[in-house]
């Protein structure tokens, strides 16, 4: 197995954060699921961010977050929300510290990395969404603490599931499609 | 899924002939100013100001008509769950009470609360008009020199251009997964039951991950081809030279944005402004 620095840029990082972001944007828009909760949706799009986190390490992660929902932000509001923005930014970077720990490239993802993976992602989550969204509002906004806090919480929420159900599986598949090691044999 | 995303069209007025990095300068400025300041007057007055450049440059409401809707939607629940979650805010940053009249329980109408919902709400309002000037007067093929020029390394901006030269594509990508996935029977309409909807959803976004790593390898292997981040510093094709009516953009919106600073500094010696004492 290659030695993985965490924070290394190559030109595949690059190229993987712009399609990862333009990724994210589409289905931020238009691909949300409706959850039991009204006027909130499961954002299939933080399934794509864990996603590519895991795969290419934490500044794609973070970069794609970040510029995915800035702009489908400013194609929707016309003005992207920055705490908001920020927040996502955030959860995708740390997403991406998955990247050092999970290895979808040897041919199968083990139960061991998935549960890192989710790990990962349920922190991220809850910094992301319980910590720097709330704290950001209150600072620009001067939301009502109560108010962030509720919200923050339902994202979290929300934003966890998704993540789990959709980055998980989305790792589950790319490692199928990788060459498993020693899986040639000699025939005799 | 007919959304144009960004309905930039080309024109010949003063805001679209100046730089993208200027407007995106200006633009930060400004809605920085928006953020810091707390005062009304401070921010209807950079609302003012933004809709007359909104005039000049010759934007038409139907290019905005989608983006003014779901703006409202978001400011009128975002007004709503306010004074649902905390009816006093008002009343504990103002420090003062002027009730007009109860509604039920805990629930009254208070001056301070109005004031300083008014204010949120213009301060999330003021903003739009200053976001959608940049998006639809700026080519998106100048806003990775703009990025760059503010100090951003341009290999993140060099995947702002991506995203956006590829979203088009991934757009279509989808439709077309999303069609024949339709065409074999995966019903993609409301009708679907909730717990089916993820894994709808999942059926169109692994076909489209895995086309996507795929360009990826192909797109990455032809930059590094052409030499791609060998040096510290690139240039742009699209990007423009700074002309007069750019410097004086700049120093305008740097203008107001230090008068606004000043104005909580000096004059409310907070960052609210506040008329009930």
């Amino acid at each position: 197995m290659e030695n993985k620095k965490l924070f290394s840029v190559s030109t595949k990082t690059i190229v993987a954060t712009g399609l990862g972001a333009a990724i994210f944007m589409l289905l931020f828009m238009f691909v949300k699921v409706p959850s039991p909760v009204p006027e909130t949706n499961f954002q299939t799009a933080y399934g794509i961010a864990g996603f590519f986190g895991a795969l290419f390490g934490p500044i794609a992660g973070g970069l794609i977050a970040f510029i995915g929902h800035a702009l489908s932000d400013f194609a929707q509001y016309g003005a992207p929300w920055w705490s908001w923005v920020v927040a996502s930014g955030v959860s995708g970077f740390i997403f991406g510290l998955a990247y050092k720990y999970v290895d979808a490239e040897k041919g199968e993802l083990t139960v061991k990395d998935a549960v890192i993976f989710n790990v990962i992602q349920i922190i991220g989550n809850i910094i992301a969404w319980l910590v720097v969204a709330p704290l950001l509002d209150i600072v620009i906004y001067a939301e009502a603490v109560n108010l962030v806090f509720a919200q923050g919480a339902i994202a979290a929420l929300m934003n966890a599931i998704s993540c789990g159900v959709i980055g998980t599986i989305l790792l589950f598949i790319y490692a199928k499609t990788r060459t498993k090691k020693g899986s040639l044999n000699k025939k005799n | 899924m007919k959304l144009k995303v960004f309905s930039y069209n080309s024109k010949d007025t003063p805001i679209h002939k100046m730089s993208g990095l200027t407007k995106f300068i200006c633009f930060l400025f400004l809605t920085f100013a928006v953020m810091f300041s707390f005062d009304i007057r401070a921010i209807i007055g950079i609302m003012f100001f933004s809709l007359w450049i909104f005039k000049l440059s010759e934007i038409k409401f139907s290019q905005i008509r989608l983006m003014v809707i779901y703006v409202a939607i978001f400011l009128v629940t975002n007004f709503i769950l306010s004074y649902l979650f905390s009816p006093e805010e008002g009343v504990n940053i103002y420090g003062t009470r002027h009730e007009l009249f109860v509604l039920f329980g805990k629930y009254s109408i208070t001056l301070e609360q109005f004031f300083y919902q008014l204010t949120k709400t213009m301060k999330y309002a003021s903003v739009v008009p200053l976001g959608m000037i940049f998006l639809l007067t700026t080519n998106p093929s100048e806003f990775a020199s703009a990025l760059s020029g503010i100090g951003i390394s341009y290999k993140a901006a060099y995947a702002v251009s991506l995203t956006l030269r590829y979203f088009p594509d991934i757009q279509r990508d989808y439709n077309n997964i999303s069609m024949a996935q339709q065409a074999r029977g995966l019903d993609m309409s409301k009708k679907a039951k909730i717990s089916h909807r993820f894994k709808n959803a999942l059926l169109i976004i692994i076909p489209l991950i895995l086309s996507t790593l795929e360009r990826v390898n192909s797109i990455s292997n032809a930059m590094d081809l052409r030499g791609f981040g060998k040096h510290k510093k690139r240039t742009w094709y699209t990007g423009k030279p700074f002309e007069r009516l750019d410097w004086i953009a700049i120093a305008v919106s740097a203008a107001i944005f230090l008068a606004t600073i000043a104005l909580s500094v000096f004059v409310n010696h907070s960052r609210f402004y506040n008329p009930f004492i």
